[in-house]
């Protein structure tokens, strides 16, 4: 990858989230580099979920720039954001699949929506996506009848119909089995490798954080406001900050992959 | 020997059993769109044994390529050419490594079942549902029962949430619809009596229409549409959101904790509603008698006194209470046993509504043809 080169994919720059009257967190700066995968940490409830939404359109920040390429993306009009959107990939927590429709109906109602492809060209997509998160069988199933880990894969798969820039993970391994949550860290760096998208994911799962994050930052509930900026790895090792340093070496005593079977062992 | 074959985005070169597959330009699904059937144009040749790609030509790509390649694949799977995939370029490679080799079995079709099978399945799922609807109205009972002895694990806060929602927030529709109606039968009544100067009666002609029928089933008709219908899509949304799922696991009584507040509130605040309506309504043919047709307000107080009995009340109300727990029931019922997704809830209300106001008009005319047959 030659980061250093090319100009950060995102850019945020003293954003402010909240609802209402009540902010959550303030004072958020960040780059995320083409091609990287970049992590937003930190505990439960610190804000982490609704700084995704302001980054993805849903929720209005009360102050701050958020930059797509060069776009100052909530300076634009609403049909020039839907457009900038496009670009996105968004897996939402619990996949957030549309019940009414099986997992390929899921996949297929982006592209029927923005593209001109015909039915078959559509289904040889939908086929490929839901291959590429691996997911052969079950493509007639409603999502009441996936599993968990299904779910998110298929939400996967949808983030990834419109060929995106951006994939915005919301918990991507949270919730699952050790072996599917490993499964969808390989398909993270597997998807950044093959497609080079560049990954903003959304966590607290410190196994997942570890492996496969080049860049993050750490937000901190009581501050309201990033605490500590840097790879989870490079956090783990150097980071003094009392909060920081409990979160990651809280389930952990030293290394990394030692933590992990602990971890999930636990779980 | 070297035969040039070219196309969209591709030159193929033939020489001897190799294929070689010079990919160009860009390959996305805006540029070349998706490719299907190049197979066959490709490896169709009769003596090919391996296909090895050029790539060095190659801009853009996404999954255009990716479908193209991984069909590709399968296809020289299947006539046992080697694909030589070192020429692509690494990123595909690792994502075509994730992809399955086979095409994937195309969805067997389920053989439909005949005739006599389909009527068989339909009456079978109706008896079931016939039997869980009178298991329903047997445990409605009993539980009624138990709550009248106290013993109940209904929560008054819920039931007491249950009741404003069918009843003050219900009114402003109510009062509507009934003072309309009213007016209406002072209407349509006054042109008919006017023939036989007989205008006097129209005040007769709707305190008995409105006491005895309309309040009762316009506002049943209201309640269903309005509150039979948030009862069932209420209780839907929860089933799909694991909600009744999480009750049994706790242990809670579905049945106490959702049913019974329901069937309570509406039992109760139904006949409260009918006398309302019933005021509501008089009200309506009041104001277009005395307004439009010239009768003396004292006159038709007068008439409707001694038109209206007591027990044409009374008869109104038990109406009203079975309307009220014909229609929580099979509300009730009916958002148990939607499934899971979000059309379901929606199918859910709407099977609310249509039952509960079939339901009601049917009872109604049961009840019409009880008082008929004991003389009331």
């Amino acid at each position: 990858m030659n980061e250093d080169r090319t100009p950060p994919k995102l850019r945020v720059q003293e954003l402010a989230v909240g609802y209402g009257e009540r902010p959550v967190q303030r004072d958020v700066s960040f780059e995320v580099k083409a091609g990287s995968i970049f992590a937003i940490m930190g505990g439960s409830g610190c804000g982490k979920s609704t700084l995704l939404k302001a980054l993805i359109g849903l929720l209005p920040p009360s102050k701050g720039i958020v930059c797509f390429g060069t776009e100052n993306y909530w300076a634009a009009d609403e049909a020039r954001r839907a457009e900038i959107g496009r670009r996105f990939g968004v897996l939402f927590q619990g996949g957030a699949l549309w019940s009414a429709m099986t997992a390929a109906e899921n996949v297929a109602l982006p592209l029927q929506m923005f593209t001109r492809l015909d039915a078959r060209s559509i289904d040889a997509l939908v086929q490929l996506k839901l291959s590429l998160v691996g997911l052969d069988r079950g493509r007639a199933s409603m999502p009441s009848d996936l599993s968990g880990g299904m779910r998110k894969r298929v939400g996967l798969a949808r983030a990834l119909s419109l060929e995106p820039e951006i994939l915005f993970l919301d918990e991507p391994s949270a919730g699952l089995d050790p072996i599917s949550s490993k499964g969808v860290d390989d398909l993270i760096l597997e998807l950044r490798d093959g497609l080079g998208v560049t990954v903003l994911m959304v966590s607290h799962e410190l196994p997942s954080l570890l492996a496969i994050c080049d860049d993050g930052i750490f937000l901190d509930a009581e501050a309201g406001t990033p605490i500590a900026h840097g790879a989870p790895r490079f956090l783990l090792e150097n980071c003094e900050h009392p909060t920081v340093h409990a979160f990651m070496t809280r389930e952990r005593p030293v290394v990394a992959g030692q933590a992990k079977d602990d971890d999930n062992g636990s779980r | 020997m070297t035969v040039p074959v070219t196309g969209r985005g591709w030159r193929a070169t033939i020489d001897g059993a190799t294929t070689s597959l010079a990919l160009t330009t860009d390959w996305t699904t805006h540029e070349i769109g998706i490719e299907t059937g190049l197979e066959d144009r490709l490896l169709g040749r009769v003596g090919i044994g391996t296909i090895r790609f050029d790539t060095s030509h190659l801009g853009r790509w996404d999954s255009s390529l990716l479908v193209f390649l991984s069909r590709l694949r399968q296809a020289s799977d299947e006539r046992n050419i080697h694909f030589d995939d070192t020429g692509l370029p690494a990123a595909a490679r690792r994502l075509l490594a994730l992809l399955p080799n086979k095409a994937s079995p195309v969805a067997v079709l389920i053989a439909r079942d005949g005739l006599l099978v389909r009527v068989g399945l339909v009456v079978i799922a109706e008896v079931t549902e016939l039997v869980a609807v009178v298991s329903m109205v047997g445990q409605v009972v009993l539980r009624t029962g138990a709550t009248l002895c106290g013993r109940s694990r209904m929560r008054s806060t819920d039931l007491i949430a249950c009741m404003r929602d069918a009843g003050i927030t219900a009114l402003p529709i109510v009062t509507v619809v009934n003072v309309l109606v009213g007016g209406i039968l002072a209407f349509v009544g006054a042109i008919q009596l006017r023939r036989f100067g007989a205008d006097i009666y129209i005040a007769n002609l709707v305190g008995v229409a409105v006491i005895r029928e309309m309040a009762a089933l316009m506002t049943a008709i209201v309640m269903s549409g309005r509150t039979g219908a948030a009862y069932a899509a209420e209780i839907a949304t929860m089933q799909g959101t694991e909600e009744i799922d999480a009750l049994r696991a706790i242990g809670i009584p579905v049945h106490d904790y959702l049913v019974m507040p329901r069937v309570c509130a509406l039992t109760t605040m139904m006949p409260l509603l009918y006398l309302y309506g019933s005021a509501a309504g008089i009200l309506g043919g009041f104001a277009v008698a005395v307004a439009m047709l010239n009768l003396s307000p004292e006159t038709f107080i007068a008439q409707t006194r001694g038109a209206v009995a007591g027990s044409e009340v009374l008869f109104g109300l038990t109406k009203s209470i079975a309307f009220g727990a014909l229609i929580a029931i099979a509300a009730c019922r009916i958002g148990m046993k939607a499934g899971r997704s979000s059309a379901d809830v929606g199918h859910a209300a709407t099977r609310a509504a249509v039952t509960g106001i079939v339901g009601v008009i049917v009872l109604d005319a049961v009840f019409a043809v009880c008082a008929n047959a004991l003389g009331f």
